[in-house]
């Protein structure tokens, strides 16, 4: 099966891209437009020997996947923006207790129950920590199905490597398109290393002890400084991000996921025509790849941002670009974004007639 | 004349610590701490044993017992608890539960994995009152008791009625063994032992869930002193939580 090309749902990429990387034990919650992930779920971790839990709720479901990842079990969970909100809670004592997960986040719409449209309207809350507490995530943005596949197959080593939960999001459009996909190769969960921090019982050694409340003076300043580090080390070893056409480009757009596939159309189309404009893809939009966005800025570029929420993923381009380039932002909240709009955003932006979208101050 | 004869005859549990205790005078934790680490020993479970922790005043138990455990989010016990019995199904796994975290922030955690059969067992300690946090108004606490949250005293008619929730656990087909004792007598703490026994035994027999829900006494929160709380449990606290079996489904032979 790993080696052929399939045609694939986009949910069910992921939920076997997971299998493929070992995951065992997954809880879950129904929610719209996600539902195919854990029904696909529910249907194959009995076949390889896994675990399947439909949760009374999301707080349920990833507390579920935080008990099996005590053990040293892959495991992960998925949602929707509304029941992404309520699994903060656990994220924010995982990233304490040092667990690795995978969270998945097919975002839709909101705030509040908003609406199932695409949108990247929780970049904010993925990327800042949407829970309590100093700590961040891994978050990871596929642009299409096999990068999806590659993504999710990979998270499962990032949360290992890093002992904290990867967030994988995408959107409704990403989870009920199809694709030919390549799987990953399967890899079987015995094989996987072990932390030596894993709950097993305290067989023929001292017991172990996994907890997130750290009251000893000074103590938790320790570790969140340690905590730091990792965070530290993710944007030095894996932050992800990809260019086109940036060499001599007079207008980049910073664009994830739907929006750059979109986006990308445009610039092509843009570029066929003449224009001297390029795309820069963030891969994670955490770690943001704030250096390498840096070193595209200035010169007399402009920045322009196209995202599927009012402006978040913004606030990091301007963190990365400062004063060096004007930015400006058209943002599509819930919405299937048209390769017109993408283009009209674009001739905008490279005449300077300001007709769509609008200057991002800083 | 000769020597008199030596014989240890009570010990530390293997599976207690030799940690001191966090726990007030009077208070019902160090005994039902006790009471599972003796159950632990005597099925020799200690190298197989996951305990899941609560918020709240036993939040420490992992320093107390001497085997693998882990705290879980106010109220998540079970749900935790859930995904690492099914992980390690051959484990002894347990959580131990304030009625805050079992019976309010948690309830939904606690239905549906007892509703599920989970092949569980939980020590719920029922005082009647958030002690940790300073005396606020539990969902188990008794119509009258005074609550920092409950001035006066719990009144129906404003703050609602204390939850049984033992009882409505039991009316699940998962729930294997559901029992009710109280600390506050050696006749007590030896039929808590007793229950904490069947219900070890009811899971490593994969029978299905099991709960010990102990009455103990929070003299601290109560304003009373350990005597006058241990009366207060019988005089009062049992017309609400009557002790004794509720439910048992293990058909063992006692």
């Amino acid at each position: 099966m790993s080696a052929e090309r399939t045609l694939m749902r986009g949910s069910n990429v992921i939920a076997e891209s997971a299998i493929m990387a070992g995951c065992r034990f997954f809880a879950g919650y129904p929610i719209t437009p996600q539902n195919e992930l854990p029904e696909h779920m529910a249907a194959r971790m009995p076949q390889v020997g896994g675990t399947f839990i439909q949760g009374e709720s999301e707080t349920a479901s990833i507390n579920m996947i935080m008990g099996a990842a005590m053990t040293g079990a892959r495991a992960m969970t998925s949602s929707s923006s509304p029941g992404v909100s309520l699994k903060q809670e656990a994220i924010s004592f995982m990233c304490g207790m040092e667990l690795p997960a995978v969270v998945v986040n097919v975002m839709r719409g909101g705030p509040g129950l908003g609406s199932l449209a695409p949108s990247q309207g929780d970049y904010f809350q993925s990327t800042r920590g949407g829970g309590h507490g100093d700590y961040r995530v891994l978050v990871l943005a596929p642009g299409n199905l096999q990068e999806m596949a590659n993504l999710v197959y990979k998270a499962f080593d990032l949360a290992d490597k890093y002992r904290n939960p990867v967030m994988v999001v995408g959107d409704g459009l990403m989870g009920q398109m199809m694709e030919p996909v390549v799987l990953p190769e399967p890899v079987n969960p015995a094989s996987l290393p072990k932390g030596g921090w894993e709950l097993t019982g305290a067989k023929g050694r001292e017991k172990r002890k996994i907890y997130s409340m750290i009251l000893g003076q000074g103590e938790l300043l320790e570790h969140c400084h340690h905590l730091q580090d990792k965070y530290d080390r993710m944007e030095a070893e894996d932050t992800m991000w990809e260019s086109l056409y940036t060499e001599d480009a007079e207008v980049i757009v910073v664009a994830y996921a739907t929006a750059a596939r979109v986006m990308e159309g445009a610039v092509k189309r843009l570029r066929r025509e003449g224009h001297k404009v390029g795309l820069f893809r963030p891969i994670t939009l955490f770690p943001f790849p704030k250096a390498q966005l840096r070193a595209l800025a200035g010169e007399g570029r402009c920045i322009a941002v196209f995202e599927l929420s009012m402006g978040q993923m913004v606030e990091d381009v301007a963190l990365s670009v400062g004063q060096r380039s004007e930015i400006h932002l058209y943002g599509l909240p819930s919405t299937i974004p048209t390769p017109t709009q993408a283009r009209e955003f674009l001739y905008s932006v490279v005449k300077g007639d300001g007709k769509v979208g609008r200057r991002y101050e800083i | 004349m000769s020597q008199p004869t030596r014989e240890k005859t009570f010990t530390r549990p293997r599976a207690l610590t030799q940690a001191d205790t966090h726990y007030c005078p009077g208070c019902g934790h160090g005994v039902a701490h006790r009471l599972l680490a003796e159950c632990i020993d005597e099925f020799d479970l200690r190298e197989k044993t996951i305990g899941i922790a609560p918020v709240g005043c036993a939040v420490f138990a992992y320093n107390y017992f001497d085997v693998d455990m882990c705290e879980a989010p106010h109220g998540r016990p079970l749900a935790m608890a859930s995904g690492i019995k099914r992980m390690l199904p051959e484990h002894f796994v347990f959580t131990y539960q304030g009625d805050g975290d079992l019976a309010s922030i948690g309830a939904a955690e606690t239905i549906h994995a007892a509703n599920r059969g989970e092949n569980l067992t939980t020590v719920f300690i029922n005082n009647a009152i958030y002690g940790m946090t300073g005396g606020q108004m539990a969902p188990t606490t008794v119509l009258g008791l005074e609550a920092t949250t409950a001035p006066g005293g719990r009144e129906a008619k404003r703050d609602g009625r204390p939850l049984n929730i033992t009882a409505m656990l039991a009316l699940s087909d998962g729930v294997v063994y559901a029992e009710r004792c109280a600390l506050n007598s050696v006749k007590g703490v030896r039929a808590a032992k007793k229950a904490i026994r069947k219900a070890v035994r009811a899971q490593m027999d994969g029978l299905g869930f099991s709960i010990v829900e102990l009455l103990s006494p929070c003299p601290t929160n109560w304003k009373m002193s350990p005597a006058q709380a241990w009366k207060w449990i019988d005089d009062v606290m049992t017309q609400t939580y009557p002790v004794g079996l509720i439910k048992d489904a293990t058909g063992y032979e006692d």
